[in-house]
């Protein structure tokens, strides 16, 4: 199951690597949300300084509906599913490759996100540990819950719009507990953010669980 | 040939059981029932906010245990089971978030506050329309052995995200206000207890009614569904046997 994994989250970091879409196309696109978060929040009122926790995650969500999106639309040309399908990978492995390739990616686009925050927001950052533990445990239950809902929707002609109104209100707790997480590293209490860090790892660890046991079925008929 | 209808003697019954039921409870939330002494009448919201609230998460329950079922079983019932109480479910839930914030406003002052049981309702709302519209796009797919298991996913998953997102909502709210304005108040006594509970009962009723017909008309449109198909492929041996003869005869 791990070794399959590998397979199939190499190709689709290759496949990434190769198109350029996530450097080219979504990277841009989050240091642009930041940018109409400054216009839209006014810049002078240290509004976004107070709010950047909420905003980089905000931002993250967006760019996660992306990068699920592509994650199976790279499938769908030349018959990538039929492929797959045959391929006889064993399908836990394929929901964890495909997760962990978005993990990465997302990894990297927070990164970017990061670095815009504390560049335009003027955001300082504290509590490095914390912010660490939030960001793998919030990016493990986005690509995870991400995978298996990209999936439901994928091969529909209405998945574009579709996606985003299964998907976002079911990652609203990680959200919540994200931001808090960042919030407490940033300026509160670092104690107060670790018991969101759980939550998040919590909701993570379920979703990878229900995901490599649906994913199967789901593929079989996407 | 009896008339098609959705009806039977028993929700005939039930039907008549609810509007009455209703009719009682008109008089009991709006005139026998005394006004709050710090909300005044505002108070009699809570006889049809609170039961549409637990009837609202009761139906996530029916539709994940229906999901499941499906899912095990793979018999239509469970699936018009699923999506019936979803539709009714969501009905509930947009009653109860209209006058939560109809009360809120004499109330809180306000017709929306990020109250934990608001904003998670809210989402409860949208997670129920995400479902419904999946579960569109499974019904177009055709018949019952053709469907899909997309939407009894999402289904079966149902119940687990809105308490998920309930409890993480609560504890987010929890951290701001402390003691958050206790709506119900837990020394609720008399008529007014009374009120509430015929409230829960009736609505109860009032569910169950619209369930058991939503679900009839489901399966019925699940024979429209199969008998179509039927009625199509005889239609077209028809036209083939009439272009037989004719051609016998040319």
């Amino acid at each position: 199951m791990f070794r399959d994994a590998g397979l199939i989250a190499g190709k689709d970091l290759r496949v990434e690597l190769r198109s350029q879409v996530t450097t080219q196309q979504v990277a841009p696109f989050a240091i642009l949300v930041l940018i109409l978060f400054g216009v839209a929040l006014d810049p002078d009122r240290g509004i976004l300084t107070r709010a950047s926790s909420g905003l980089f995650w905000v931002a993250v969500l967006f760019c996660s509906l992306l990068a699920i999106q592509r994650a199976f639309t790279i499938e769908a040309a030349d018959g990538g599913r039929d492929a797959l399908r045959l391929s006889g990978l064993d399908p836990a492995g394929i929901f964890l490759g495909k997760a962990a390739a978005i993990f990465v990616q997302l990894a990297a686009l927070e990164v970017v996100l990061a670095v815009g925050v504390v560049v335009m927001y003027g955001t300082e950052v504290t509590g490095v540990p914390l912010l660490l533990a939030t960001c793998l445990a919030a990016t493990a239950g986005l690509a995870s819950a991400g995978t298996l809902y990209g999936v439901l929707a994928a091969g529909l002609r209405v998945r574009e719009t579709l996606l985003p109104i299964l998907l976002l209100p079911v990652l609203a707790p990680v959200l919540i507990g994200a931001t808090k997480g960042f919030e407490a590293a940033l300026g509160g209490v670092a104690a107060d953010g670790w018991p969101w860090c759980g939550l998040l790892v919590t909701f993570a660890l379920l979703y990878t669980t229900f995901g490599t046991l649906a994913f199967g079925p789901l593929l079989e008929e996407s | 040939m009896t008339t098609p209808s959705t009806s039977s003697s028993a929700t005939r019954a039930l039907g008549g059981l609810t509007l009455a039921g209703l009719a009682l409870l008109l008089g009991y939330a709006l005139v026998w029932s005394p006004p709050d002494i710090a909300q005044k009448d505002s108070v009699r919201l809570m006889y049809v906010h609170v039961p549409t609230a637990i009837l609202a998460f009761t139906a996530c329950a029916i539709t994940t245990l229906a999901s499941a079922m499906w899912l095990r079983r793979r018999s239509e019932g469970w699936w018009v089971l699923g999506g019936a109480a979803a539709e009714v479910g969501i009905v509930f839930t947009a009653i109860c978030l209209l006058t939560g914030s109809i009360w809120g406003r004499p109330t809180w002052g306000t017709y929306w506050d990020w109250d934990p049981r608001i904003t998670s309702t809210t989402l409860l709302f949208i997670l129920l329309v995400g479902y419904l519209a999946l579960r569109r796009i499974d019904n177009e797919a055709g018949d019952a052995a053709q469907r899909g298991i997309r939407g009894a996913i999402v289904g079966l998953l149902l119940l687990p995200n809105v308490m998920i997102v309930h409890y993480s909502v609560d504890w987010w709210r929890s951290l701001h206000q402390t003691a958050t304005i206790t709506r119900l108040d837990p020394t609720i006594e008399g008529t007014m207890l009374f009120t509430l509970m015929l409230g829960i009962a009736v609505f109860g009723l009032l569910f169950t009614w619209l369930l058991v017909h939503r679900f009839r008309v489901g399966w019925l449109e699940e024979r429209v569904g199969a008998t179509g198909l039927d009625q199509a492929l005889l239609e077209r041996r028809a036209e083939a046997d009439v272009v037989m003869t004719a051609g016998g005869r040319a």
